[in-house]
């Protein structure tokens, strides 16, 4: 295996004294999906925000193709190739589902703000290309014929979708969900799983999967990473995972009382 | 059904033919006398408050992003315009009156652009009502330094006493130069609001954490907006300074700025359209109403309030008004069906008309 | 003590006593953000609304015999139903449709409302108001210091721990400390949101008329306008208070008078004449723009931060 796409080490934050994440360490190759999970509150979108420089880590370092990300922008970490989606969902509301895909390709763009007032033959190039890309990214999805919808009139599952399709749109290399399927009914779940199956055979990236549904995670996630309290206690194998004491106390609370604060 | 409809190259030149005709229009009345010297000041008011309005807008309303400080860069630009054209008289620099008028207007835009990131840079970290508020700090503490500059008193320069009105400025002011600005100023916005940049400064608006999830440098495209915002208020300025010949401090107030953000909201959020309408309007509606100046503020708030309940977008929301569109409106009605499968091309040759 | 000295502590008694009015100003700009997240630009008119009032009634409460600060009673009654109302009428209505762009908008034209609604009925000009009330000054030796000073800044801080033990102590203000917090909590813990924002709203006019009476004790005039900037500078020492801070808006206020004083007495002097004291409002805003940039929760705020 060649270089790993994504490498944390030590990775940790503290809030005020609170260790919201301490000592996380995570390697992802290319086009794996490994999944992240743990129980409410356990730090879960904390790393998230921390991989993509939403907030800057207190210990530790990660690399992204071996090159070191901390003290990075967010937009910065984007262009470099880490993009996300929301837990709850953020698109461009009053933009169409096309325009919130073309915000993505914003770094694809070449031409200058001459060439935008001028309207150069470049600017149309790009700009029709661009129109392409995003449609037939969307068609991936299914949603070129809301192309021209504006985005705050899809459907919840289409809007959950086009946030995945727009952070494709960066042309990221590694891909973090943040409970993709919050909210969803079955049928749209199972949409989802194929779609997220198909833009990894396709477009070869890494995913880090965040989700409660545990059928979703032990079938598409190849590995397992288990955080409670901010700290990792499992990481290996779905079938692994499912049968760890500790990860099974972790969620139905063996200990007296696992009720842990939102760190943030 | 394609070939009814026109191709972006004919909606372009429909558009400036449309802006031409205009022009002509406004030049035949003002040479066969048809209007008075009170008119032609009015036609160039409007003029500044369309430049001022549409500007603003590219802050309130694509960017989303209230500031109550747009005449101070107004200020700066008007001051910094009268004091080189004072300066170019007074070192004896012989050019063209079109020519100087240019220059020093650009000079002044220039220099409130300066101004424009340095306080943008500092402000735009902050949101909302702390950004307008922060914003009409800076343009107070604008006027409250212009008021004490010597040099932007009585006659300036080596001549200048503080607190005083700058008087004396060579008023060069040329409608027909002016109507061209205005022209240039609203295409200049409305190219740069359909492109990638519009596109990412509207991501903003709708959300700034995705905004910047999605790759957009969120500091830099604001200060962007800003600046273009001060350089335009700007230019406004500097236009308004060779016009009328005198400035007083007060014009960088925030009940002036408050003035131009009531034009922006009453037109509608977004729209080139609508700042063009309402500040046309906005202009002229109190020269008719002269018995009721009195009330106008008074009306205007009420009007304000009404608005912010009823129709917080404005009157034309982000609605803008297309020549290409009405003519194919009106000569291919059976195209509409076209046009709307059209729209992603159309929507690129869309083009705000003026007044 | 030398005359240095004593001009000195009399600058500082000086701003201590226009910063109490800043500081009741202060007050109802932070109940009100606290509460509903947005600066109430028409705060400070209702100082001038409370002024008006107080020109009008003064005269008659004299005629009955009585003294005349008791006009502050009906400025209070007005400047509560002008406050009420405009959040009935107004905010509320903007609050449940629009964005917190359209609510600003809405709180500067109501402002803007309030000028122009007093200078079409009153004129555009100044008018004065009769004598309120005559203390002697207290004398400390060579420091002589103006009655109207120590009622001033008494009756500010009176109000201020008032104000405090109501929120900490009562079911109301409980209530309104749990508002803003948290809207939809506090609903489902059976709050009256609704009537909970009025009665903050309610509060913080009453205290912008008690702020009228105290400015015209010892500024004795009033015009349509003279809200603007006491309001502006009001909100400003609500910011480095902290905004959403009882003491803060009261150690604000406090702050900015002394400053304010302090910068029209000293600042030529300082600067070698370079800045005069005509920076004086300049420097207030200078305050603003450093305490937003630097610390934005003020001296006594808790930091916000938008949940990702």
């Amino acid at each position: 295996m060649s270089e790993p796409i994504l490498k944390a080490e030590h990775l940790g934050i503290t809030f005020g004294g609170l260790k919201a994440v301490s000592d996380f360490n995570m390697t992802i190759n290319k086009g794996e999906l490994v999944g992240l999970i743990g129980p409410n509150g356990a730090g879960k979108t904390t790393v998230f925000n921390l991989l993509t420089g939403v907030y800057q880590p207190t210990e530790g370092a990660f690399y992204l193709d071996g090159k070191k990300m901390n003290g990075k922008k967010t937009y910065q970490v984007v262009r470099a190739g880490i993009a996300r989606t929301f837990q709850n969902i953020r698109l461009f509301k009053q933009m169409t589902v096309e325009e919130n895909v073309l915000v993505a390709f914003n770094e694809s763009f070449t031409y200058k703000m001459g060439g935008a007032i001028f309207r150069t033959p470049r600017f149309w190039k790009q700009e029709n290309d661009m129109h392409a890309k995003a449609i037939d990214l969307l068609h991936i999805f299914g949603l070129e014929g809301l192309a021209n919808t504006e985005a705050a009139n899809l459907p919840y599952g289409a809007q959950r979708k086009l946030e995945i399709a727009r952070a494709l749109a960066t042309g990221m290399k590694l891909l973090l969900l943040d409970e993709p399927a919050a909210g969803m009914n079955p049928t749209e779940t199972e949409d989802l799983l194929n779609c997220i199956n198909t833009i990894r055979d396709r477009f070869g990236i890494a995913i880090l999967l965040i989700e409660h549904d545990m059928s979703l995670v032990m079938n598409v996630c190849q590995r397992i990473q288990v955080l409670d309290y901010g700290r990792t206690i499992a990481s290996g194998l779905p079938e692994e995972i499912a049968n760890n004491p500790q990860v099974i106390s972790a969620y139905l609370g063996a200990d007296d009382d696992t009720e842990s604060e939102e760190a943030n | 059904m394609k070939k009814s409809m026109l191709s972006i190259k004919q909606s372009y030149i429909v558009c400036v033919i449309g802006i031409v005709v205009l022009f002509g229009i406004l030049m035949g009345v003002c040479e066969t006398g048809m209007v008075s010297l009170y008119v032609k000041g009015i036609i160039m008011t409007c003029c500044i408050a369309v430049i001022m309005t549409t500007s603003l807008n590219l802050t309130i309303g694509v960017l989303g992003q209230l500031t109550l400080g747009c005449c101070g860069f107004e200020a700066i630009g008007a001051y910094s315009a009268a004091l080189l054209s004072k300066l170019l008289i007074a070192n004896g620099v012989v050019m063209n009156d079109t020519l100087r008028f240019l220059l020093v207007t650009v000079a002044g835009g220039l220099v409130a652009c300066v101004f424009g990131v340095l306080i943008g840079i500092p402000a735009l970290r902050l949101h909302g009502d702390y950004l307008a508020i922060i914003t009409l700090g800076f343009g107070e503490i604008i006027r409250v330094v212009i008021q004490n500059l010597k040099i932007a008193g009585g006659e300036g320069l080596d001549k200048g006493q503080q607190g005083q009105a700058l008087i004396g400025i060579d008023r060069l002011a040329n409608l027909y130069v002016v109507f061209w600005i205005t022209v240039i100023t609203v295409v200049l916005l409305f190219m740069f609001a359909r492109s990638r940049y519009g596109r990412a400064v509207k991501a903003i608006r709708d959300d700034e954490i995705a905004a910047g999830a999605s790759g957009i440098n969120i500091t830099y495209m604001k200060v962007l907006v800003f600046a273009i915002s001060a350089f335009f208020a700007g230019i406004a300025g500097g236009i308004f300074a060779q016009y009328i010949g005198a400035l007083t401090p007060s014009m960088a107030g925030w009940l002036q700025s408050i003035n131009y953000v009531i034009m922006v909201v009453f037109g509608g959020m977004g729209s080139l359209t609508g700042s063009i309408v309402s500040a046309v309007g906005l202009t002229i509606l109190p020269e008719l109403l002269r018995a009721f100046s009195d009330y106008r503020m008074l009306v205007y708030s009420v009007v304000l309030v009404l608005i912010m309940i009823f129709r917080p977008q404005g009157i034309f929301g982000n609605w803008e008004f297309s020549l290409p569109k009405a003519i194919n409106r009106i000569f291919y009605p059976k195209g509409k069906k076209g046009a709307k499968a059209d729209t992603t091309e159309t929507a690129e040759a869309k083009e705000a008309k003026h007044e | 003590m030398s005359n240095q000295v004593i001009m000195f502590i009399s600058q500082i008694f000086n701003g201590l006593k226009i910063g109490s009015v800043y500081s009741l100003v202060a007050l109802g700009y932070t109940m009100v953000y606290g509460i509903i997240r947005l600066i109430n630009f028409a705060h400070g008119d209702f100082i001038m609304v409370g002024a008006y009032v107080l020109m009008l009634t003064i005269p008659a409460i004299i005629a009955c015999g009585m003294p005349a600060w008791l006009s502050v009673i009906p400025a209070i009654l007005v400047c509560v139903a002008v406050g009420v109302i405009v959040e009935k009428a107004a905010y509320k209505p903007v609050r449940e449709k629009g964005n917190n762009m359209t609510a600003l908008i809405t709180a500067i034209a109501m402002s803007l409302l309030l000028e122009n609604g007093s200078q079409a009925i009153f004129g555009a000009d100044y008018q004065t108001i009769p004598t309120i009330i005559q203390i002697p000054s207290i004398a400390i030796g060579d420091l002589k210091i103006d009655g109207a000073t120590i009622v001033t800044v008494l009756l500010g801080i009176i109000i201020m721990i008032a104000l405090q033990l109501f929120v900490s102590r009562t079911k109301q203000g409980k209530a309104m400390r749990a508002v803003s917090e948290d809207k939809e909590a506090s609903i489902l813990m059976g709050i009256n949101v609704n009537s909970t924002i009025t009665l903050t709203f309610a509060i913080g006019s009453g205290l912008a008329a008690v702020a009228s009476l105290m400015y015209c004790i010892s500024y004795p005039q009033v015009s349509p306008m003279m809200g603007a900037m006491l309001g502006l500078k009001a909100f400003v020492a609500a910011v480095l208070g902290g905004i959403g801070s009882i003491p803060g808006a009261m150690a604000g206020g406090l702050v900015i008078g002394v400053v304010e004083s302090l910068t029209k007495a000293y600042i030529g002097t300082i600067t070698g004449g370079v800045i005069t004291s005509a920076f004086a409002d300049a420097i207030v805003f200078g305050i603003l723009i450093i305490v937003l940039l630097v610390k934005p929760s003020g001296l006594m705020g808790e930091p916000e931060s938008e949940k990702v």
